[in-house]
């Protein structure tokens, strides 16, 4: 199969296996600018599996991966890195923010990897910060901070460089319900505002809600139910 | 809902006309179904024959004479014993989406489709509260995260019939 028309990012084929354990079997995805694409399916399924293909951060066993017309697998691994620094972004179950740094210099984090002068950067970050509502804990350390507002952080600094795809990993599992929902308004919001066409892996339906369709993976095959119905 | 118990309620802050109730119902709860007049004016009736109401005036004017309604005592009781009462939970034992799953084991046809199809709906709907969610007011917030959090359930009673298909699928068989 072609990647589908004007896609963004697509895969098709995905075989991943983990010595015995097959995580991926002919799995298949695409996804434009601006559309937010949840990917479902039980614990298991493949899901985190096809996240870490797409962005290439694993390498599939085999099957195509397109990213804006280039294959990932034709890329060498600095190429590949040097596209997760500038056009991807990815937001985790756990923020995984650096403890020993202060919420605005995590943010600027990303910035200051591709050669952002400091001050640039952390103007940039403290932007993002504003939008996402943690603007006022740009001082503190993330130890200091909530569970919820570290995850604020955590989107602001996937966003920091305007990525072009964000990749979201469970990003409200650690979270009540509330700061679930702010998390997920915040997120798609600020997303929708960039065109950037996010990745959203998850278990739960009502975060599942604020994406545009849903594919399902289950035995590390997948269904886009918008297609198949 | 118990449309009388929720008039009885607004009357509580003090006499109103017919419209006036239909109004305030209709903008607290009516979101999706506003009151027809007709449903206001038969419900009044009701609790008028049964003491819970009283005419507290009637204006007449150039239309159909306006009754303006007061609560009694007996319907403050009744409205304090409906919101003491607990509803009870619905339970759902035969739902018809269980019915089909398993239908479609008897008949040897893809159960796991019909979850899939089924969750695809269920999401749809979802998307469309979470949006009218996120454009709403606080009323808005509360009424679509009832309607939310009943379809989650059924989502995951969904997930976890869709993990046992395999096992449900013997049981048929037998």
């Amino acid at each position: 199969m072609n990647a589908p028309a004007g896609s963004l990012l697509s895969a098709d084929q995905l075989r991943k296996a983990y010595g015995p354990t097959v995580a991926l079997d002919g799995a298949a995805f695409s996804i434009h600018s601006g559309e937010v694409v949840a990917v479902m399916g039980p614990s298991g399924s493949g899901k985190s599996t096809l996240l870490h293909c797409l962005a290439g951060i694993v390498p599939p066993d085999s099957g195509s991966i397109t990213y804006d017309g280039r294959e990932l697998a034709t890329m060498s691994d600095a190429e590949r890195s040097a596209l997760r620094r500038s056009d991807f972004g990815f937001v985790f179950q756990f923020g995984q923010l650096v403890p020993e740094l202060t919420c605005v210099e995590n943010v600027a984090l990303p910035l200051r990897l591709n050669g952002t002068s400091r001050k640039q950067a952390e103007r940039a970050a403290l932007g993002w910060m504003e939008r996402l509502e943690v603007d006022d804990l740009k001082g503190k350390r993330p130890g200091e901070v909530s569970g919820g507002q570290g995850q604020r952080v955590a989107v602001a600094r996937a966003l920091v460089t305007e990525p072009r795809v964000l990749f979201a990993d469970e990003p409200t599992g650690a979270l009540d319900s509330l700061n679930g929902e702010r998390v997920m308004v915040l997120l798609t919001d600020a997303a929708r505002s960039t065109n950037a066409a996010v990745v959203l892996v998850t278990h739960e339906a009502r975060v599942a809600a604020y994406s545009d369709r849903e594919i399902v993976v289950r035995d590390g095959r997948s269904r886009d139910m918008e297609r198949a119905v | 809902m118990s449309i009388g118990h929720t008039l009885l309620g607004l009357l509580e802050s003090g006499p109103r006309h017919g419209y006036d109730l239909k109004r305030a119902f209709d903008e607290k709860f009516g979101h999706d179904r506003p009151l027809h007049y007709g449903q206001v004016y038969s419900t009044m009736s009701r609790l008028l024959k049964h003491g819970l109401v009283e005419v507290d005036g009637i204006e007449a004017g150039g239309g159909p004479e306006r009754k303006r309604y007061a609560i009694t005592d007996a319907g403050i009781t009744d409205v304090e014993h409906w919101l003491a009462t607990p509803e009870k939970p619905e339970e759902y034992l035969q739902s018809t989406l269980y019915t089909k799953v398993v239908l479609a084991l008897h008949t040897h046809r893809d159960a796991a489709d019909i979850l899939d199809t089924q969750r695809a709906e269920h999401l749809r709907s979802m998307r469309v509260l979470t949006d009218r969610k996120r454009k709403g007011d606080l009323a808005d917030q509360l009424i679509c995260d009832h309607a939310l959090f009943h379809l989650e359930a059924d989502l995951r009673w969904l997930e976890l019939t869709a993990a046992r298909l395999d096992k449900l699928r013997e049981a048929v068989a037998k």
